[in-house]
């Protein structure tokens, strides 16, 4: 028939019907019918080194766009190497959309070279996923996959197609509208569940908003400011929430859970009332669950129905998207303050005296050796609340999410949920394709480096100039504290030995990088001053930091956060504050 | 802890069994029995799991599988509003006098001798989970040789239907299609 076009051609055009601009991949065999058709779309191709690479730079690029970011991965290695990054998107509610090849239809089963059953690797991992043998099903199941992907709950989406469907002919007809029999995410709230919140709102004297990253998803920043100004209590936000509350703002506590600041887990703890608002009371926020605040009635408003009362009940669920829902409330609330509103002023002196005596701080290094959070603050002052900072994971995350100061949603990357080591550089690359007039800093340990710095070729090559501050402390610092505080210093195969080997500056020169080295302090903010300069070229700076740093304050694995402690085996002084 | 029963409605697409298994596989819940067949629907499966959980965690499994994008709709079938099935085929030994004894017993029950062999008998037996406990443990003291035993299933009492439920929750039943058109991007 005249009209058919290759399913690899309705493939491509499918991605250019959602919206796709730009797409990480690398091809191979049973992908690559679909690269033909590719290189002549005007979507941008990014050719990565690793496909673990595409998927963390998809997500980065979805996280500050809020678009759905795309990988494409041929079967296989290729398709198991993004199996890190769409888990890492599932549990950070990342929208992303992974195209994998798939061996041809009638090899699926027998394995075939490079078959690999990623449909089946993924499910757990995945919001949905589909495998296509059939080229006419292309069209819809990249539809769907966008909207599934995007709406709702955001998540990734796997569509796997066998070799044969792209080889295959085909008419082309991109679907209209969408028939889900069993997928209709609730947008608007309950209209009782919202006057109940707005009640416990106003007789609560201790209330305080703990706030997740669904603020962010929701594009609600705004609508938040809004609300907890009305309701005048004290915020934390997440790991996932930084920037979605300033951290300017004067009812701001900072972050909770295991690396928190002092008022903001206590705030939690002691509180009469949590509103809770797209965050999920994970494991690291809530520390012991049995006695996470103990007293606080909860309301719960999340557009994940699974996630109401996963963890702890809810007294208030209110199933939606946060942006209507935190516009319901203004109204009801401010309906209920006109009746009656409990007085918090003995509430804030709590909070105050809180934050006052145990502000968030660190020691200079007893060597003279320069401070890892004394740098990252400066990257972080020097560049401002404009720029996009990415971390990896581990202590240098939890310093850039602590001393970086957040003013805006989406100037924050990190891995939270999966904890991914490596995420960094490939998701600022994405960040930076996303935001190409925005300095973005990927923030990263030289563990963390190790593991994927070899997209910085893919930056150097296709003009994404982003800067990689590597606080080296030669080891894998996070893991050494917990050796430091749990293991009686036995540091196991913590000892990376970076400050010899590699070179970070030449390694960065040899994939077309410029290469920095900093040593002391009076240096940090003349070379991030140089870094902030150069914008024709990736930059990496090693900066050599104390490795005897710790994070506080820390709330142990598994211990209330009752006990949390300030420094080393050094508790708050409890008794001198009224709570 | 008590046993529940849930019927739950699915897309008959492939690998929905996979996902549902996957889920319960993954979130540690057990299942002490899984039927699953045909509708009145083909674009429709159903699948009936029995478990055994408690309020809290019934309505975390619930929720979870109304995650699974193929999931259409999920009921808990009470005993007191419900018919609940099993079947069960056993092959009892029939030595001796035996024979007899056993018919006796096939009497009291919803059940039948589907075929007689020199030293057996096979026996099929439909029933509620207790009727088809109770049977096999009259049967037990002749010697079971073998049996195998469905899933249960259960289909509720009166004219509503779960497909009629289901529907109307989710806010499909006036317009009968979800529709999405154009920007599927946010």
């Amino acid at each position: 028939m005249a009209n058919e076009i290759s399913g690899a051609q309705a493939l491509v055009n499918a991605l250019e019907d959602s919206g796709v601009d730009v797409m990480f991949g690398i091809p191979g065999g049973a992908i690559l019918p679909a690269y033909d058709p590719i290189f002549d779309s005007k979507i941008r191709h990014i050719l990565v080194r690793h496909e673990q690479g595409a998927g963390h730079a998809a997500t980065g690029y979805a996280q500050v766009t809020g678009r759905v970011g795309v990988c494409i991965a041929t079967s296989g290695p290729g398709a198991t190497n993004l199996v890190t990054p769409i888990a890492d998107a599932q549990m950070d509610s990342v929208p992303l959309v992974a195209i994998t090849g798939q061996v041809p239809s009638a090899a699926i089963g027998t394995d075939a070279f490079q078959e690999a059953d990623i449909r089946g690797i993924t499910m757990p991992v995945t919001k949905h996923n589909y495998l296509i043998t059939d080229p006419a099903q292309i069209p819809r199941a990249i539809a769907e996959a966008f909207y599934i992907a995007s709406s709702g709950r955001p998540g990734p989406v796997l569509v796997d197609i066998a070799k044969d469907a792209l080889q295959k002919m085909t008419s082309y007809n991109y679907p209209k509208k969408l028939t889900l029999l069993g997928y209709n995410p609730q947008i608007e709230p309950n209209a009782e569940a919202i006057r109940d919140a707005a009640s416990l709102i106003a007789q609560s004297s201790k209330p305080i908003f703990y706030i997740g990253g669904g603020v962010i998803k929701a594009n609600a920043a705004k609508e938040l400011l809004v609300l907890a100004e009305l309701v005048g209590a004290p915020v934390v936000t997440t790991l996932m929430a930084r920037g979605a509350f300033p951290d300017s703002h004067s009812q701001h506590l900072g972050m909770p859970g295991m690396h928190g600041t002092v008022a903001a887990v206590t705030g939690l703890q002691k509180a009469d009332l949590l509103i809770t608002l797209g965050a999920r009371f994970d494991d690291r926020v809530t520390g012991k669950l049995s006695t996470f605040a103990p007293n606080a009635k909860i309301i719960h408003a999340d557009i994940d129905p699974a996630e109401i009362g996963k963890n702890r009940y809810a007294d208030v669920p209110i199933i939606g998207d946060l942006g209507p829902i935190i516009r319901a409330l203004i109204p009801a609330v401010k309906a209920e303050f006109a009746k009656n509103k409990a007085d918090i002023t003995q509430w804030w002196k709590q909070m105050n005296s809180l934050r006052q005596k145990y502000p968030l701080g660190y020691n200079e290094p007893s060597d003279g050796s320069l401070s890892p959070q004394y740098v990252i603050e400066r990257i972080g002052a020097i560049t401002g609340p404009d720029g996009i900072y990415v971390a990896g994971v581990g202590q240098h995350q939890m310093w850039a999410s602590q001393f970086v100061k957040y003013e805006k949603p989406r100037t924050w990357l990190n891995s939270g949920g999966l904890g991914t080591m490596g995420y960094a550089v490939p998701a600022a690359m994405g960040a930076k394709v996303g935001a190409p007039d925005t300095p973005v800093w990927a923030i990263d340990g030289d563990g963390c480096f190790q593991m994927t710095n070899q997209e910085l070729v893919t930056c150097a090559l296709n003009d994404i100039p982003i800067k990689v501050a590597v606080i080296n402390n030669e080891s894998l610092g996070m893991v050494r504290q917990w050796q430091t505080l749990f293991y009686k210093e036995r540091y196991s195969n913590t000892d990376l030995h970076s400050k010899r080997i590699p070179d970070f500056a030449k390694l960065a020169e040899a994939m077309g990088c410029i290469g920095l080295r900093c040593e002391s302090k009076g240096d940090v903010d003349k070379i991030i001053k140089e870094a902030n300069a150069i914008n024709d070229a990736p930059v990496v700076v090693d900066f050599s930091v104390y490795r005897d740093a710790m994070v506080w304050p820390m709330v142990a694995a598994g211990t209330s956060n009752d006990d949390i402690l300030i420094a080393k085996e050094m508790a708050p002084d409890w008794d001198s504050q009224e709570l | 802890m008590a046993q529940h029963t849930l019927s739950v409605l699915v897309e008959n697409s492939p690998g929905v069994l996979a996902r549902v298994a996957s889920l319960f596989s993954r979130r540690g819940y057990n299942i002490d029995s899984l039927a699953v067949g045909p509708t009145e629907s083909p674009e429709i499966s159903r699948i009936t799991i029995v478990l055994n959980l408690e309020g809290h965690a019934l309505d975390q499994v619930s929720a979870q599988l109304f995650k699974l994008v193929n999931v259409i709709g999920i009921q808990e079938m009470e005993d007191k509003n419900s018919h609940q099935r099993e079947l069960l085929m056993v092959k009892v030994s029939s030595a001796g006098d035996n024979r007899s004894k056993i018919e006796a017993v096939v009497g009291r029950y919803r059940a039948s001798i589907v075929s007689q062999a020199s030293s057996s008998l096979t026996i099929e037996a439909i029933g509620s989970s207790a009727e088809i406990a109770a049977l096999l443990g009259e049967l037990t003291s002749f010697g079971i040789k073998e049996l195998v035993q469905s899933g249960l299933i259960a289909l509720e009492i009166g004219d509503a239907t779960l497909a009629e439920r289901t529907l109307q929750e989710t806010g499909l039943a006036s317009s009968s299609t979800h529709s999405q058109t154009e920007d599927y991007q946010n």
